[in-house]
């Protein structure tokens, strides 16, 4: 038997050649966003807390249990950081992999002074541990308001091949602000969940357009749901997380009180539009319809005109 | 799911001073292997998880070879198995000696 | 019990808490004097972005105006499934009324959530486990995974989820289940005062911080989540 000349897991960019945030692993994504060799991570797969709860089913296990935290710097300072592995399960939340988040953003608020960078890649809740998952997306999303109470920043990345769906989704959400690139995804029900429930008219998992303009990174940007948009890049990611993490607003009663009317706003201005392409028209962008095959730079362009990042309602 | 676990003696202690390596992901067709520096410089194990079971001697096949070739010394290697084809193992024991083998950072 | 004899049952010196749409909004008079704030989801109704906004804005008009408890009472489908709310950003809906709940709480108006139907996934995550304190009436079905979808997925048959679900309660929907997990803290008893239950409820010393895992643990439902997160945290909190 021969096996192919093995390459180190390595990316193959040069200083100049970009890697792509898609394609890259949890590991290499954490790797290549932190200063180098900065990384220092809690909990970490020798010490092989996989969830005990796959067995039952006849399914592997992953011996970090799909997601990665720890601390590093970026650009020098300090930060928290969570990645998830969203071609494990589909990154979804399982009892281990929800509690390593958990304890993380409590050591957060506690620490006050560290931000948090949640390297989102899911689809919601782990099935096979549905309970445990919903709850720790419950528990995650009550840390991460006491954290943000604490005045710690909370900043969600979302550009994997999962997207962030379902609790995830909630919990992004929650985060003091969100980049997010053209291949992901923010939503509550999945394309394939809401077809399988109401039908291919109501929506067609199968169009991909159709996903991605609903759902996708762009339609996020321009609609308020996300607060910047990068390209598919690890080195677009880290210097839009840093630009986040020194702009995002506070969190309080303030805040809540601007989300509030942003999000009534957002129900008067497009709740009857049947589809983003109509938000898109509605909110002056000029050819809404090339929007999907814009470029990254002449998208955030655009986006920037029609939509300045609302620090203060989030 | 079915675990193996195979010991080999090894020519020569694998080279460089990292203790630990992680490659590839826990996915359909395809697999992580976890390396530890834990064992004797001319001693190497191979333990497998897997839901693909009876293929013992497949992975028996594969791990031998794969030694044969690379001579990991001290390496305890772990695998969760995805259900990966024997040339993608080979690779990715391959690469987790390769990523343990650099110098400590 | 219906949803006009729980609302009794629970004020049973008045209540104005008015169903419009399938959303609760109102408030009622507590035993010990004062008013509970009263919001809710009834007629196992979606939680949409039409719905969530009502909510929340109920929450925050209360913010500075009252200081009672705030009292989410829950019979709910799942969030709304439809293209609409997805293009609207239902997340965020969703994640801004669980927000504008767990704020509430930290000011000090305690947060109680009464399940007495049925709630799924995201509804239940902006509302019932958005709270404080979440009990239930017997009879309520909350459901994080229905078991013909997980059976449609993991190609098992419904027989054979069953059976696996004998032997944890990390998986299957119940009562039971949730609150051996620590999500659901009691299930009252329908056949006494429900304001006297409450009350005994809010006279409990409140805990700092968020107890669940620590109750999922105790009740040997959830054996991992409160140990992991602490090592975390210990480990996190420690110098470099």
């Amino acid at each position: 038997m021969t096996a192919p000349q093995p390459q180190a897991e390595r990316p193959l960019a040069s200083r100049n050649s970009p890697v792509s945030w898609y394609e890259a692993s949890a590991r290499a994504r954490v790797r290549l966003l932190l200063d180098a060799g900065s990384f220092q991570e809690f909990i970490g797969p020798e010490m092989r807390e996989a969830s005990p709860h796959l067995r039952v089913f006849d399914l592997p296990e992953q011996f970090d249990d799909g997601i990665l935290v720890g601390r590093g710097s970026i650009g020098g300072s300090p930060v928290f950081v969570a990645a998830q592995e969203g071609r494990f399960m589909g990154g979804a939340f399982g009892e281990v992999h929800g509690a390593k988040l958990t304890g993380l953003l409590r050591a957060a608020r506690d620490v006050k002074s560290i931000p948090v960078l949640i390297l989102f890649d899911t689809g919601g809740v782990r099935l096979q541990e549905a309970n445990a998952g919903e709850l720790a997306i419950a528990e995650i999303m009550r840390a991460v308001i006491e954290a943000r109470t604490a005045g710690v920043k909370v900043i969600g990345l979302i550009g994997g091949r999962s997207g962030c769906y379902g609790g995830g989704g909630l919990i992004a959400g929650c985060c003091s602000a969100l980049a997010v690139s053209e291949q992901g995804r923010i939503g509550v029900s999945g394309p394939e969940v809401i077809e399988t429930n109401r039908g291919v008219e109501e929506f067609d998992s199968k169009d991909r357009a159709l996903v991605w303009r609903t759902m996708g990174g762009k339609n996020r940007r321009l609609l308020g749901g996300a607060d910047a948009f990068c390209d598919d890049a690890v080195q677009d990611f880290r210097e839009t997380a840093l630009d986040l993490i020194a702009t995002a607003g506070g969190f309080g009663i303030d805040s809540l009180k601007a989300e509030q009317a942003r999000l009534e706003e957002r129900l008067q201005t497009f709740g009857t539009c049947a589809d983003a392409v109509d938000i898109w028209k509605a909110e002056g962008v000029p050819d809404p319809d090339d929007v999907p095959a814009m470029d990254a730079d002449a998208f955030i362009a655009v986006a920037n005109k029609i939509r300045r990042p609302s620090r203060d309602s989030r | 799911m079915e675990t193996l676990s195979f010991r080999h003696a090894a020519r020569q202690r694998t080279a460089g001073s990292r203790k630990l390596a992680l490659v590839g992901v826990v996915a359909s067709g395809n697999l992580e292997v976890l390396a530890e520096r834990v064992l004797p410089d001319t001693e190497c194990q191979v333990e497998i998880s897997t839901a693909a079971e009876g293929f013992g001697a497949v992975w028996g096949a594969v791990v031998a070879d794969f030694v044969d070739r690379h001579s990991p010394g001290g390496l305890k290697l772990s695998i969760n198995d995805g259900g990966a084809r024997p040339d993608t193992v080979s690779l990715r024991l391959a690469q987790a000696v390769r990523s343990i083998a650099e110098e400590a950072r | 019990m219906t949803l006009d004899d729980i609302l009794a049952s629970l004020f049973p010196d008045g209540h104005d808490v008015q169903k419009n749409h399938g959303i609760l909004l109102g408030s009622g008079q507590l035993k010990s004097g004062g008013d509970a704030l009263v919001i809710g989801v009834t007629d196992r109704t979606p939680l949409g972005v039409d719905e969530a906004i009502r909510l929340s804005r109920a929450v925050l008009g209360s913010i500075g105006h009252d200081s009672g408890p705030i009292l989410v009472i829950v019979d709910s489908d799942s969030q709304r499934m439809s293209k609409r709310d997805e293009l609207l950003g239902l997340n965020e809906f969703l994640a801004h009324l669980a927000k504008c709940l767990i704020y509430a709480d930290m000011q000090g108006r305690p947060t109680i959530g009464l399940l007495y139907g049925h709630s799924a996934a995201g509804a239940f995550l902006a509302t019932a486990l958005a709270t404080r304190a979440l009990v239930a009436l017997p009879g309520a079905d909350p459901v994080v995974m229905d078991l013909p979808s997980m059976s449609k997925v993991t190609k098992l048959s419904i027989d054979i989820l069953t059976e696996k679900a004998k032997s944890t309660p990390i998986f299957a929907p119940s009562l039971d289940n949730l609150a051996r997990t620590g999500a659901v803290l009691e299930t009252w008893d329908e056949t006494i005062s429900l304001a006297e239950q409450l009350e005994a409820l809010l006279e409990r010393k409140r805990d700092a911080g968020d107890q669940r895992d620590a109750l999922g643990k105790a009740r040997k439902g959830r054996l991992k989540a409160a140990d992991i997160a602490e090592r975390v945290h210990e480990l996190a909190l420690q110098p470099r």
